[in-house]
């Protein structure tokens, strides 16, 4: 395997040094025996967008699972170096996961409302199981987080349906709202419109250009035209390696690196 | 291309026919026993199933009448007991085989429990009576429950672990990356989501051991009166029917064949609910 050439500096976006959610330091992370992401150094800005693009395989998925630790449910994996939520060690030994993971959220590739369960039951989910029981803030939040996820007015006469009877977009909608509603700082977002129609992604596309005010957001995509549209911030991975960062503007316009002109373009992956 | 020549196109015909039919019948044979054990039932018991046979003690030896009530009770007793124990264990090794545990000793657990499915019931019988009866000195309804429970145990265990890995991990990760501890998503989540699978198994379970009779002979052995505790003999129906079917009185033979027809229906409704379970809204697992 070529050794890719890497600026001996951290890499870092021009303007993302004085205000950032995750500063992460030399990740590397491995499963069993084999190591998804290797050496990994960036900053995330706080209420922007960042896009995660690369090759399938590339460690996107790794790398953003392991904003919340949601990897380690795979068996078997290590981790190196530090990534710091608003300056606290995510892996220090005295954190609890679950912790981390309500401060940090995720949407997934594929829509998943839980199926016994009714819109309204969905939305609140999270808090209840951590433990809020009072009805009257419970429905405020209901409320806040599917306007947020800009879903209320299409369901609020129909709470009580079950969260399945949604179209593939709401349902998606849906699920932002849930993760909203444990208020996060953070909102990761594995592939979240790859099983959308092009409607159904715009809409994920402008929400999430409505929620940076509020949150700071990950997103991997395959689609580079995505990417372009709504990120403030690229990260360009290849083979478990950070390979080109920056804003997007600039990452799309004027790559420093070959490898991700090419990316880019469409010449390979 | 050329299409199929037309001889070859009547022989695959009757290659087909010949395969549903063969099919068909071999559907019919599997069935066939069912309704003749049911038009049996029906024939020879129907005519003792009545008020008297769900309220009344067993009558002595020459007198008319009289029912089999301590023994319906005792059976529904014994099967309480049998799901008080069965139930939990059966249900948490299930959730403990599908989320928890290495995948080595899962294997040996899961071979296991597949050999206990096999073992003959009468085992688990002889196994309580060494275990409990003897050394408590006297068959008791416990015994009966335990034996039973013994026999739902690795049954319930199977079919958990089956419908809570039939649930997808999307919702596992969606529960996770909300906050919530590992086992309240398994408790709230998987376990809800697998709900009728587990429930289903469980009556499933429930129908099979109701049936047993084996087990019972050295646990409960069986009573011809109302039974007052739980720590001495009781009547169960499948016992009832064992001994009046061996004995040598028409009108003991009668009574019988209605109590066998009364546990087949018992049966056949739990399976139907299961079914009417089952059906429900098509979001749901299993």
């Amino acid at each position: 395997m070529d050794r890719v050439d890497r600026p001996a500096e951290p890499m870092r976006a021009e303007e993302a040094v004085s205000a950032c959610t995750f500063r992460i330091k030399n990740l590397s992370i491995w499963y069993g025996e084999k190591r998804a992401i290797d050496d990994v150094t960036l900053d995330i800005a706080s209420n922007a967008v960042t896009a995660i693009i690369g090759p399938s395989g590339c460690g996107k998925s790794t790398f953003i699972r392991s904003l919340n630790r949601m990897h380690e449910l795979v068996p078997r994996t290590r981790v190196e170096g530090t990534v710091l939520l608003q300056g606290e060690d995510l892996y220090s030994s005295d954190v609890d996961p679950a912790i981390v993971r309500r401060r940090v959220g995720m949407v997934f590739q594929k829509s998943n409302p839980f199926p016994t369960m009714s819109i309204g039951e969905n939305v609140i989910i999270g808090l209840r199981l951590n433990g809020v029981r009072n009805q009257k803030f419970l429905n405020e939040r209901l409320e806040k987080s599917l306007r947020m996820a800009a879903l209320w007015d299409e369901v609020k006469d129909d709470l009580h349906k079950s969260g399945t009877s949604l179209s593939g977009g709401q349902q998606q909608r849906l699920c932002i709202a849930r993760a909203l509603a444990v208020e996060p700082e953070v909102l990761l977002m594995d592939e979240p419109c790859s099983a959308l129609d092009p409607i159904a992604t715009a809409k994920i596309e402008e929400l999430i250009y409505e929620l940076k005010t509020n949150f700071t957001i990950v997103t991997v995509t395959h689609n580079m035209q995505q990417a372009g549209r709504i990120s403030d911030y690229t990260a360009f991975f290849y083979l478990g390696r950070l390979i080109e960062f920056g804003l997007t503007t600039k990452i799309f316009t004027n790559p420093s690196q070959k490898q991700t002109e090419d990316y880019i373009t469409g010449r390979f992956g | 291309m050329h299409f199929e020549r037309a001889s070859n196109h009547t022989w695959r015909k009757i290659k087909s026919t010949l395969a549903s039919t063969i099919a068909f019948v071999s559907a019919i044979l599997v069935i066939a026993p069912l309704g003749l054990v049911f038009f049996h039932l029906l024939v020879n018991g129907a005519g003792s199933v009545n008020w008297d046979f769900f309220t009344k003690l067993p009558a002595p030896v020459g007198a008319v009448g009289g029912g089999m009530v301590n023994a319906i009770v005792g059976s529904l007793e014994l099967l309480a007991l049998a799901g008080a124990i069965g139930i939990p264990v059966g249900v948490l090794g299930g959730v403990y085989l599908a989320e928890y545990g290495s995948a080595r000793i899962n294997l040996v657990l899961r071979f296991l429990a597949d050999v206990l499915n096999g073992v003959p019931s009468i085992t688990w019988g002889v196994v309580v009576y060494g275990l409990v009866v003897l050394r408590f000195k006297g068959f008791s309804a416990y015994a009966g429950g335990l034996a039973l429970s013994l026999i739902m145990i690795p049954l319930i265990l199977r079919t958990t672990e089956e419908v809570v890995l039939l649930v997808p991990n999307g919702y596992r990760e969606a529960a996770l990356a909300l906050g919530v501890s590992r086992w309240k998503m398994i408790v709230h989540i998987v376990m809800k989501t697998a709900s009728k699978g587990i429930i289903t198994g469980i009556l499933l379970a429930l129908a099979r051991v109701g049936g047993e009779t084996a087990p019972l002979l050295f646990t409960a052995f069986g009573n011809r009166f109302w039974n007052h505790s739980l720590s001495q003999p009781i009547a169960a129906l499948p016992l009832q029917i064992f001994t009046y079917a061996i004995s040598p009185y028409d009108d003991w033979h009668r009574q019988a064949w209605a109590g066998a027809l009364v546990l087949v229906t018992g049966v056949f409704c739990v399976n139907i609910i299961v079914r009417i379970l089952t059906r429900g809204r098509s979001a749901s697992v299993v």
